[in-house]
């Protein structure tokens, strides 16, 4: 993907240091399994994010001379003003003429850096004549993303197969997977290149934080507020992200996909997307038959359920109640699809109401009746589930797809 | 328990070698009675210094579960959830259980022998000061073992995340009050120990650094654990009470928690380091046999860190959305703390240009503190750099960059005063071959340990996740094999101090050729009473 800036000119004393810290890394073991891309912050694909991995080498070089100021001095020091060698101490122990020296001389590098510094920080908070609004909204353990303009609206999770795989264990995952392993969603956020997409970030439970290295952002997602971010996508291609702020137990495993992609893909994209929402919509309520629902349902349970309840519903003792054979699942169906549209008030346990629609609810109910032995031969159908949304109570939490019908 | 037997070994010999002391004063009572009732400040800061090591081992037990997990992408070893509050955990228990106690263990054996002083102004505060701390890290250790699981939402405890923890919460809050009172009556005693009790001509400006920067973080404990004390309690009405301090639902502002804590936080840090500082004030002139150099500039240093520390605390922040005005004078009250950390560096260096050093164990730990804390400084300067550290942040180059300062830096620095110093405390020489071989083996991994991680953190890691993509396996692999092996290494610390205890050879009354100050005009072991009688400080140098 990217590389470090190897192509940058930099000055010859610069290149001699920077040569002495490659050589000194040679210390550590294992230097040479892995290549300079996994060890530097990439030059990304923005003209930020470029501006951003230029601070931080120029601040990176003065912290090198710096090092090398300070500890070749001590080790000239070490060499030369040991006890062995015969020498005796010298006695001085103060000069206001030094102190002030290494007081102001540090102080005018900081300006150095400083200055450059404001300069692409000022340039971060400018978002004006952003052409694009993306509303991006952290839960529990995925991100939605709101088209504000072109009416479309997803969830994105950790691709259904590989969350599944990775509770089964890790070395399936590792070998099914590999250099993917918990780097592909569902759903990937497309966007435009040449375009200045802001992004709003926002959260519905706890802080969750947007960053994808490659465009230089990570802003946090706050409950109840809104964060700005900004980005004009200069190469198209996919860039990796994740969730940096810990949210909980399934931090590690909420991905972001970015792929930028030509503005004229982007409009194709946008239209089939838009109309696949519309389709789901319009067919949403269709009866579905057992197979299709367990079907549907084994992948919606693998994105959204298994993270706690496990991928063979056996959940965690202590922790998180069992599916498999628990009184819910094979009980009564109403409290069933109640439990999961409206949540355990104080437990882990989220509302699922704005988050599923009601054939992904009937679908996942179905399943979690019928799998893991749980055997209940029941089919719960998207009208049920509706039924069960407009009783007063769930009035207010209907599924919002983000097109205005 | 070794604790008390060993103890045993010092002071034995204490009423023998005390002199000319009459009546009542006596030498300490023995058995379990002594530890619990002694107001003794020697006493009070082996207890101290005894307690951070256990929890020394607990708390890097937990450091080597994260590192096991981490050892190879994918969940081997524990759930998430346990991963998340063994990260949790392991922080709380060495910020407030190992680095805070063995700091002021240490000014409780060191700072009345400094000062020439007979005790702590406040013994019984001293004794109550210590003996909460055990009962602060039961509860807390102890919710590991409830259902509901220790505190998984980071050592930080934002809510929203910190308010679904289950029933552990309350607990969690009560043993951080708890931590909080001890570390606030600790600091009242220093202060008013240094304030009251020096001896006469112990003049403010001829104080020993180490004491100048345990006064300036007294004051800083005595400035923040309140704050802190407060932003948990609002937690704890929020969770139980049906207040909404940290709630947008019901009017509140979950970054105003932030901004609470950190405001905490910061300062924290530097109770964290400033007696470092001191330590190795104390430990280079020794070795370079030679006066500290610039002993004013290091306190005036030293009390512009303690202030500027008040005014960074958002650097922690920057990704939570701020003016452009908070911004950029948080990043650059954040440059300007490099000022006075760089004059204490270059002013080290200045100390051991031109002296005639010898490097003994205490003197390998100080220069491996000022070489591997200026790289976590370092560090911290290119994470002042707000478009960077936004980059930056909770990332794995965060991670190194603050294990350097706290694992090289605090820690090194209790080592390094404790082979210092041990002489004085047992009266003993701790075993300099096996020092040197702790010193080389500790070094070597916790490079080995540390430096992959600023590459992981850069590469695109992000902190506090128990799987990663294969792309971060190798350096996580290196990083893990450090961790066992520095982990193990600290074995040989603990037998070397027991070796110690236990004998060896005789140490005499100045232990360090180079050695200025009060504590080495007394016996070695020092006797259980010192400085009965104002010392005559026209015949020895205070520093």
């Amino acid at each position: 993907m990217t590389t470090t800036d190897h192509s940058v000119p930099t000055p010859a004393p610069l290149r001699h240091l920077m040569r002495l810290l490659v050589g000194s890394c040679a210390l550590l073991p294992a230097l040479a399994i892995a290549g300079w891309d996994e060890l530097n912050m990439p030059v990304g694909v923005t003209d930020l994010s470029a501006d951003v991995h230029g601070l931080h080498m120029r601040i990176f070089y003065v912290c090198c001379a710096i090092g090398a100021a300070v500890f070749g001095v001590m080790i000239v020091s070490m060499f030369l003003h040991r006890k062995s060698r015969g020498v005796k101490p010298a006695t001085f122990h103060e000069s206001t003429k030094v102190e002030i020296v290494w007081t102001v001389v540090p102080l005018l590098i900081l300006v150095a850096m400083a200055v450059p510094a404001a300069k692409v920080l000022i340039k971060m908070e400018d978002f004006s004549d952003s052409e694009m609004s993306i509303k991006v909204t952290g839960y529990q353990w995925r991100w939605h993303y709101d088209y504000l303009d072109e009416g479309i609206a997803f969830y994105s999770a950790l691709d259904a197969e590989q969350n599944l795989a990775r509770q089964r264990g890790a070395d399936d995952a590792l070998e099914q997977f590999g250099d993917t392993y918990l780097r592909e969603v569902d759903n990937e956020l497309v966007v435009p290149t040449g375009v200045k997409i802001r992004f709003l970030n926002t959260a519905a439970d706890v802080i969750h934080s947007w960053w994808v290295p490659d465009l230089a952002l990570k802003k946090d997602a706050i409950p109840g507020f809104i964060n700005e971010n900004w980005a004009t996508i200069n190469e198209p291609g996919v860039y990796n992200g994740k969730c940096a702020e810990l949210c909980g137990r399934d931090h590690g495993f909420m991905p972001i996909v970015v792929r930028a992609v030509t503005p004229e893909e982007f409009q194709v994209w946008a239209d089939e997307k838009r109309a696949e929402t519309l389709a789901a919509i319009e067919t949403q309520h269709d009866p579905r038959d057992l197979p299709t629902l367990l079907a549907q349902g084994e992948s919606v349970y693998g994105a959204n359920c298994s993270t706690c309840h496990q991928a063979e519903g056996q959940g965690i003792p202590g922790m998180f109640p069992a599916i498999a054979g628990s009184d819910i699942a094979t009980g009564d169906i109403d409290a069933h699809v109640a439990m999961v549209l409206h949540g355990v008030d104080g437990t882990p346990m989220n509302a699922w109401s704005g988050a599923l629609t009601d054939a992904e609810i009937a679908a996942v109910v179905t399943y979690q009746r019928n799998a893991f032995g749980n055997d209940t031969g029941d089919s719960v159908q998207p009208l049920d589930v509706r039924a069960a949304r407009s009783t007063a109570l769930n009035a207010a939490t209907e599924f919002d797809m983000g097109v205005t019908q | 328990m070794t604790t008390d037997s060993s103890h045993d070994g010092v002071v034995h010999h204490a009423p023998g070698e005390h002199h000319d002391h009459d009546h009542d004063h006596h030498g300490p009572a023995y058995g379990l009675m002594r530890w619990i009732t002694t107001t003794n400040h020697k006493d009070i800061g082996s207890l101290y210094l005894w307690f951070s090591l256990i929890m020394f081992f607990i708390g890097g037990a937990m450091a080597l579960v994260i590192r096991a997990e981490l050892f190879q992408p994918g969940i081997q070893i524990v759930d998430p959830m346990f991963f998340n509050s063994m990260t949790t955990m392991h922080a709380l228990v060495m910020i407030f259980g190992v680095v805070m106690p063995a700091f002021v263990g240490l000014a409780n054996w060191m700072i009345p022998m400094m000062i020439g002083a007979p005790d702590m102004a406040l013994p019984r505060l001293n004794n109550w000061s210590f003996w909460i701390m055990p009962f602060a890290f039961a509860i807390l250790l102890s919710t590991l073992f409830m259902d509901s699981g220790g505190p998984a939402g980071g050592w930080t405890l934002y809510p929203p995340l910190s308010l679904q923890m289950g029933d552990s919460f309350a607990f969690v809050i009560f043993a951080i009050h708890f931590m909080g009172i001890s570390s606030v009556m600790g600091s009242i005693n220093i202060v008013a120990t240094i304030f009251n009790m020096r001896a006469p001509g112990v003049t403010f400006m001829k104080m020993p650094m180490f004491v100048w920067t345990w006064l300036i973080t007294a004051y800083l404990l005595i400035a923040t654990i309140p704050v802190l004390a407060g932003a948990v309690t609002m937690l704890l009405t929020d969770r139980y009470f049906g207040t909404s301090f940290f709630s947008a639902a019901g009017g509140g502002d979950p970054v105003m928690f932030q901004h609470i804590f950190w405001f905490f936080g910061h300062p924290e840090v530097y109770i964290l380091i400033l007696p470092a500082f001191g330590i190795i004030s104390s430990i280079i002139p020794t070795f370079a046999r030679k006066p500290l150099f610039g002993y004013d500039s290091m306190v005036y240093a030293t009390a512009s860190i303690a202030f500027l520390s008040f005014i960074v605390w958002a650097h922690h922040m920057f990704t939570t959305g701020m003016p452009l005005a908070g911004s950029l004078f948080f990043m650059m009250s954040t440059m300007l703390i490099s000022v006075p950390t760089g004059v204490k560096v270059f002013n080290w260096v200045a100390t051991m240009w031109r002296g005639a050093m010898t490097f003994e164990t205490p003197m390998l730990f100080a220069i491996g503190f000022v070489i591997m804390f200026t790289i976590g400084g370092l560090s911290g300067l290119m994470l002042a750099i707000t478009p960077a550290d936004i980059q930056y942040h909770d990332t794995y180059f965060v991670v190194a960059h603050f294990h350097y300062v706290l694992v090289p830096g605090a820690i090194y620095s209790i080592m390094a005063a404790t082979y210092y110093w041990i002489p004085k405390w047992t009266g003993n020489m701790y075993d300099e071959t096996l020092g040197k071989w702790h010193f080389w083996i500790s070094t070597v991994f916790v490079n080995v340990l540390f430096f992959p991680m600023h590459f992981v953190g850069l590469a695109g890691m992000n902190r506090r996740i128990p799987d990663y993509s294969l792309q971060f396996a190798d350096w996580n692999m290196v990083a893990s094999i450090g961790a066992f092996g520095f982990g193990f290494s600290q074995l040989l610390f603990v037998w070397i101090v027991i070796k110690c205890v236990r004998g060896g050879k005789q140490a005499t009354d100045e232990v360090w050729e180079g050695a200025r100050g009060l504590e080495w005009t007394v016996p070695s072991p020092a006797p259980y009473h010192t400085f009965e009688t104002a010392p005559d400080i026209t015949k020895y140098a205070v520093r």
